[in-house]
């Protein structure tokens, strides 16, 4: 049983009258791919959104930890203490409902991509990663001071990210496109870009909003192969939304279903596969059914 | 067969030209209708105070006929020319014999602005050099400085700021007010008045950082007018409407620009003549102009600057890439405003009078529109646009021709406007995206690319 990275803790999320989330836990283990489905309207993104500090949660905690299983210990301490996070050296806590979304992104390293593909469409492949960096070449600059003056170590810096660049766009198989500008990549290579550029900022977390939509077969089985190698690799965290069960099935290692903002089922990928909840809130069920399902959830 | 087709281009240019007729007939018509009451009737007062009406049916006439012979040269002529200009096959954009000679424009170009002084001082002489380098010198780099500078928040950062002018006044008041009360001199206040532009920028960005597009644009232009305001209505410090005369003029090292014997003319044992002191303002105003290309240039490949670009392109994506969207911004609007600010406190200097009539949202449009027609986030076009734009204001006040065609009573300058709107239209017509459209590549991994402009998002805060 490897430690958790992510914990979420009655997660709720309201936006007026309408509960979008409601009371969601679960946990997200190192070097795992989780998956969250579910139906559309399900509260997939919202949940998303609050993880990655785009919305500040009506209520509930979302923990993330670096390095050792230690730091854990020190969770309700850090919560009362009403701090962000707790940095130490053999590890490192961050309370991201407290957190704005540039620092989620830069000191939680949580990344993320988009459901409707957010890339810098005027920039080319090769810019779009390098503002991915923004933060490691903006110390390398001097914070401008003396990067506009040429001095300091920015060039080398610099080199250093195009090499970085590089690596991400041969595992993606987008070298020959480095210098076209993003707009102009066919839809499957913007969505592999989208994941390049999340993975130059060095994530612990990788958060990947539906990444086969609009994919073909083969294209969705090559999406499989880079999930599966970027983990792998870099021993970057999975956190999945997909409605594509091919790709949820076969590279998962742990899937949470939510429906109408509930969590109706979590555990392994043959365990949710026969759930019946699961296939109530996909397939719906008899009339009969629907009140007993119901009491089952909690409605 | 082949009679019938060499018959069927004749019917159809026969009913093409019919069709022209009437078209042009119908134009003929509208004109008719339109300029009946603007140019047909002319209400002059007669010796007794009176109005009288007249009428003008020549000129009428002449409008008219005019609006028809161009309806009928543009279905005739342009039509057809535009229809088999779209029929032709577009030439591969590669292999344009044009791409060495455009690499080579922009040092050629700074090349001339440097000999631009002495090559009129050689062909105009003392006297009539006066009026080259400062209408057509000066002047144009003032708002090529602007213009870049508006660039940095406009053209690279996206946030439509119609207030620009606020940080111009920010500048030239700074500079007038500290050297009158203080003594300092130009050289140290212009960076001070580039700082103080600058910290006001910052304040204008505050509160404006969750705004985008129309909405900033609105608090923009009224931060313009309450700085106009305040301008107007602090006497005890700005003096109002009356503005602050004898601000002091820059002095070379020390010595100043005037006729005594400590002059620069004296000093320098030569004749005296304004001329020396235009064409130091020439190089200082110059110098600033390049300095702020340089810095914006080498800011488009830091971080910084791809940053602002990023924030151009997509907000939230720079959000989840952990880029601190507040302080990007505002660096935009600080950099921005300091250029503004020193481009002020150089105006200051040259009028020797500043007064808020001089900061008008006037100012503002047209450094925006400079910045709108080079081009969004291009220097060159930038500096072309304000060159087309404030020479072209200038060039129209020495038309003197025109006075010999339409009589004496008429002032070409009156119709700059006129002219300039036409302009703006055609252009923004046939390039829609400015003079150089075009977005270089900050950075490359095996050949630098242009980038079409129709890819690049406009600035919309």
């Amino acid at each position: 049983m490897s430690e958790a990275l992510l914990r979420v803790e009655h997660l709720t999320m309201r936006f007026g009258g309408l509960v979008a989330v409601n009371a969601l836990s679960f946990a997200a283990n190192r070097g795992d791919i989780t998956a969250l489905i579910g139906p559309n309207g399900a509260g997939k993104t919202t949940v998303f959104n609050c993880i990655t500090g785009f919305y500040k949660p009506s209520e509930g905690r979302i923990a993330l930890g670096h390095g050792g299983a230690a730091v854990w210990d020190e969770l309700d301490a850090l919560t009362r203490r009403d701090a962000r996070s707790l940095v130490r050296p053999d590890g490192a806590l961050f309370l991201l409902e407290r957190m704005p979304d540039h620092l989620v992104a830069r000191r939680a390293r949580v990344a993320r991509t988009f459901q409707n593909i957010r890339l810098f469409p005027g920039m080319t492949v090769l810019e779009n990663l390098l503002v991915a960096q923004h933060n490691t070449l903006m110390r390398a600059s001097g914070f401008t001071a003396l990067g506009i003056f040429g001095l300091g170590h920015y060039g080398r810096a610099e080199r250093a990210a195009i090499e970085k660049a590089r690596h991400w766009l041969a595992l993606t198989g987008l070298v020959a496109r480095a210098d076209d500008p993003a707009g102009e990549l066919p839809y499957g290579a913007q969505r592999r870009l989208e994941i390049a550029r999340a993975l130059c900022t060095d994530p612990m977390l990788l958060c990947l909003d539906e990444p086969a939509a609009g994919l073909n077969p083969r294209e969705s089985a090559e999406l499989n192969e880079l999930i599966l190698t970027i983990r792998a690799e870099h021993k970057v965290s999975v956190l999945l939304i997909e409605h594509d069960m091919s790709v949820v099935m076969s590279i998962s290692d742990h899937i949470i279903v939510l429906d109408y903002g509930v969590k109706i089922a979590d555990g392994a990928p043959s365990a949710v596969r026969n759930d019946p909840k699961v296939i109530a809130a996909y397939l719906g069920v008899e009339d009969e059914e629907v009140a007993k399902v119901e009491a089952e959830v909690g409605l | 067969m082949a009679g019938r087709g060499v018959e069927a281009p004749a019917a159809a240019v026969s009913t093409d030209f019919t069709h022209a007729l009437k078209d042009s007939a119908l134009a003929g018509l509208i004109a008719f209708g339109l300029f009946l009451p603007l140019i047909g009737f002319h209400a002059v007062q007669d010796i007794r105070n009176e109005l009288v009406l007249e009428t003008r049916w020549p000129l009428l006439f002449a409008f008219v006929i005019l609006a028809m012979a161009g309806r009928l040269f543009g279905s005739l002529v342009v039509t057809p020319w535009r229809e088999r200009r779209a029929a032709r096959p577009r030439a591969v954009a590669a292999a344009r014999p044009g791409a060495t000679l455009a690499r080579l424009f922009a040092p050629a170009a700074t090349g001339f602005v440097i000999v631009y002084p002495l090559l009129v001082l050689w062909l105009a002489g003392l006297g009539g050099a006066v009026k080259w380098v400062d209408n057509f010198g000066i002047q144009i780099l003032i708002y090529v400085m602007l213009g870049f500078g508006l660039n940095i928040v406009v053209g690279l950062a996206g946030l439509l700021d119609l207030g620009y002018v606020a940080f111009y006044a920010v500048g030239a008041y700074s500079y007038a007010l500290l050297s009158q009360t203080f003594g300092l001199s130009f050289f140290m206040l212009l960076p001070l008045a580039g700082i103080l532009a600058a910290f006001w920028g910052i304040m204008l960005g505050f509160p404006v950082l969750r705004l985008r597009g129309d909405y900033l644009a609105i608090v923009t232009l009224a931060f313009g007018e309450i700085m106009r305001l305040v301008l107007i209505n602090w006497v005890p410090v700005t003096n109002g409407y009356a503005g602050i005369s004898g601000v002091p003029r820059p002095t070379f090292f020390g010595i100043p620009f005037n006729a005594t014997d400590e002059g620069f003319a004296a000093v320098f044992g030569l004749e005296f003549s304004p001329i020396y002191r235009t064409i130091f303002l020439y190089y200082i105003i110059l110098a600033l102009a390049l300095l702020t290309a340089f810095v914006t240039i080498r800011l488009r490949r830091l971080p910084v600057g791809r940053a602002w670009e990023a924030l151009r392109e997509d907000e939230i994506a720079c959000r989840s890439l952990g880029i601190n969207t507040t302080s990007t911004k505002l660096t935009a609007f600080s950099i921005g405003a300091g250029f503004g600010g020193f481009a002020g406190a150089f105006f200051a200097a040259r009028q020797g009078f500043i007064s808020p009539e001089s900061f008008t949202f006037m100012e503002s449009a047209t450094i925006l529109a400079i910045v709108v027609l080079g081009g969004m986030g291009s220097q060159l076009g930038v500096a072309i646009a304000a060159i087309a734009m404030i020479g072209g204001t200038e060039a129209l006040r020495e038309l003197d021709v025109l006075k010999e065609v339409f009589g004496n009573g008429f002032d070409p300058t009156q119709y700059r406007m006129l002219v300039f709107g036409f302009a703006m239209v055609l252009i923004m017509v046939v390039r829609p995206r400015g003079l150089i459209s075009t977005r270089q590549a900050s950075v490359h991994l095996a050949e630098r690319k242009a980038i079409a402009g129709t890819l690049v998002k406009e600035g919309r805060g």
